[in-house]
């Protein structure tokens, strides 16, 4: 094992470990609900990262693959006995796959276009999944929403079974995102995001990449769409599938820094709790959009690469100036770069 | 066969309006490659200081189309100085989140002036209107096409016929050229976004009188907005206009037999277009696959 990903794993385990212990150590329900709702972005970022960080496509429909996954979790649920309680983490699967496999027609579709297109038709999707929910009030309760059966858990622990789910799914989209990127498969991908009729040219067959890192994408949102309809016991269509939500993703995903790793978590951790905050706060009304609108900016226009990047970048420079330093006088015509 | 001639006449009613909306997001694109997510906003915008207009100072709506579009002219201006000029790197996509923000930002501000309640500029001649061969048009609805139709000519003969409309015109084609020849590019994206955002602002004040509104609505909106783009091939005003002449009559005869799902018929039509053609009907191919 090379010394980088040795300390990468340290990385993970330091992390996973941290995140496991969290509600453990603290009790309280409010940390515990904002630290599950830090989890859920940091799997839809990750996910999200995967098609919009790795292979550079501005993927707007994505929460549309939430609402799937909640709807399909709540229905199932409508016809299927409570049993037990952990029963619907354990049909999270099934669903996630489902999506997954539901997702490759219309990834057909949407990846014959690129850049703005694919953005516009994108969100597109979006919306008519919206219309759709609104409209199926048969299957989907219409406005109205749709419920579930109340879990059975203990209420002085309740949030901790759907944040350790929520752990488990982060721990998977994460090693999904991890191997992805170090294998020929994440070469391919970034391939694409660079120049993909070169990529083409030289022979990744840049549809097939695509389709699959765009089905990874949705199973996973799709899942963590699940587990937040059983976590709420009640959905509706505008929560479920919220353009804002969407735009929270990416926001978290520049934040930290799209096509990394750590990035995706690393935003949504910073900005799942704020959302949370401003949202109790200021009570999800105008002012919320406003300071919503302002933070979106300000990330935009100072840190449009994201956090881990620049640290990085900042880092690597230390580091070279300091082994310059060591190494005394470079040979002439020797680059630093 | 009456009530399907009918919806005809209404969609192309409402395609005009949609169409000089539709215009000033495909004008802006052509210049800078930039999607405004904030056109739909403007929009509502738009419908609000007519709705002010009205009702504060009592000037007719109509009336009220020229001082808003030179108002929201400025205000253009200014957003393309503020947020548009500084994206250097990355421009199509940033552009696309920045002016979600923007939209978002103007939501919130919307809402803290007006609240979010629906509103509606309730004019003498809103319910009116009169027989034509049997069909019932309303009155509102022929004005609003009319004044679009009527702005839309204006911007044809500026873009055709004006020094600042043939610069317009070569940053469209080839800004490296346009450059060359002495276009200054910078000051020439600054002028085309405040006509985009002043044909959205003029078009929300007729289109006020239409419907009700709140802060909200420009979701729906921009939806309808886009997909008439993407039919109408981005960055072609001609496309747009002809798109959204199609997209008004497809979604009012919908509406007539399917109410509930008029709006799904603006994205059904998006999807036989990435099928058939994918950079829709005036596009040039690269555009739509770069």
């Amino acid at each position: 094992m090379s010394r980088a990903t040795k300390a990468g794993a340290i990385r993970a385990i330091l992390v996973f470990a941290l995140l496991l212990a969290l509600p453990f150590v603290f009790t309280d329900h409010w940390i515990v609900n904002i630290a599950f709702f830090g989890l859920m972005f940091a799997v839809l970022a990750v996910a999200w990262n995967l098609i919009g960080g790795y292979a550079g496509y501005i993927w707007l429909g994505s929460i549309a693959f939430f609402g799937l996954g909640a709807y399909a979790l709540a229905i199932t649920f409508q016809h299927v006995p409570l049993t037990s309680g952990y029963l619907p983490f354990f049909a999270l699967i099934p669903i996630g796959i489902a999506i997954g496999i539901v997702s490759i027609p219309l990834a057909l579709l949407l990846l014959r276009v690129r850049a703005a297109t694919f953005a516009v038709v994108s969100l597109a999707v979006l919306f008519v999944a919206e219309i759709f929910a609104f409209n199926l009030d048969g299957l989907t309760g219409g406005p109205q929403g749709l419920g579930m059966a109340l879990p059975p858990f203990v209420v002085t622990t309740f949030e901790r079974p759907f944040y350790l789910a929520m752990l488990v799914l982060l721990a998977a989209v994460m090693f999904c995102s991890w191997y992805l990127a170090k294998s020929k498969f994440g070469l391919m991908l970034f391939a694409i995001k660079g120049d993909e009729d070169r990529a083409r040219g030289l022979g990744v067959r840049t549809t097939t990449v695509k389709v699959i890192a765009f089905a990874l994408c949705c199973g996973f949102t799709g899942m963590a769409g699940g587990l937040w309809a059983y976590y709420i016991t009640w959905i509706y269509p505008q929560f479920a599938m919220d353009p804002n939500t969407m735009f929270a993703i990416i926001l978290m995903t520049y934040l930290g820094g799209k096509g990394t790793l750590w990035g995706p978590v690393l935003g949504a951790f910073l900005l799942a709790p704020a959302k949370e905050y401003f949202a109790y706060t200021l009570g999800g009304s105008a002012f919320y959009l406003i300071a919503y609108a302002a933070l979106f900016l300000l990330v935009m226009f100072f840190l449009p690469r994201g956090v881990v990047p620049t640290v990085a970048d900042f880092l690597a420079r230390h580091r070279r100036r300091a082994a310059v330093l060591a190494s005394g006088p470079r040979p002439a015509g020797e680059q630093v770069a | 066969m009456h009530l399907l001639i009918y919806g005809c006449i209404l969609g192309i009613l409402l395609g005009g309006v949609y169409g000089l909306m539709a215009s000033g997001l495909a004008l802006v694109w052509g210049i800078m490659r930039v999607l405004n997510i904030a056109q739909a906003v403007c929009v509502i915008l738009g419908s609000y200081l007519a709705f002010t207009a009205f009702t504060v100072l009592h000037v007719d709506p109509m009336l009220a189309v020229l001082p808003i579009s030179v108002v929201m002219f400025v205000f253009g201006v200014g957003i393309y100085y503020a947020f548009l000029r500084p994206i250097r790197r990355d421009r199509e996509s940033l552009s696309i989140l920045v002016t979600y923000a923007i939209a978002i930002g103007i939501e919130g501000a919307l809402g803290l002036i007006y609240t979010t309640s629906l509103q509606h500029t309730g004019t003498s001649y809103a319910t009116q209107s009169f027989e034509v061969g049997g069909f019932q048009i309303p009155t509102v609805e022929l004005y609003a096409f009319l004044i679009s139709v009527a702005i839309l000519g204006l911007l044809a003969l500026m873009l055709q016929r004006t020094r600042l409309g043939r610069a317009l015109r070569a940053a469209t084609q080839n800004p490296t050229a346009a450059r060359l020849l002495g276009v200054d590019i910078d000051r020439v994206s600054a002028v085309g976004f405040g006509i985009g955002i002043s044909t959205a602002a003029a078009a929300g004040a007729v289109y006020g009188m239409i419907y009700s509104f709140n802060p909200n609505s420009h979701y729906d909106l921009i939806g309808i907005l886009l997909a008439i783009v993407v039919l109408g091939g981005f960055g072609s005003m001609r496309g747009a206009i002809v798109a959204a002449l199609i997209l008004g009559v497809i979604a009012s005869v919908v509406f007539i037999y399917w109410p509930l799902w008029a709006n799904l018929s603006f994205f059904g039509v998006v999807v036989v277009v990435l099928l058939f053609r994918p950079q829709g009907l005036w596009g040039v191919p690269n555009w739509a696959t770069q």
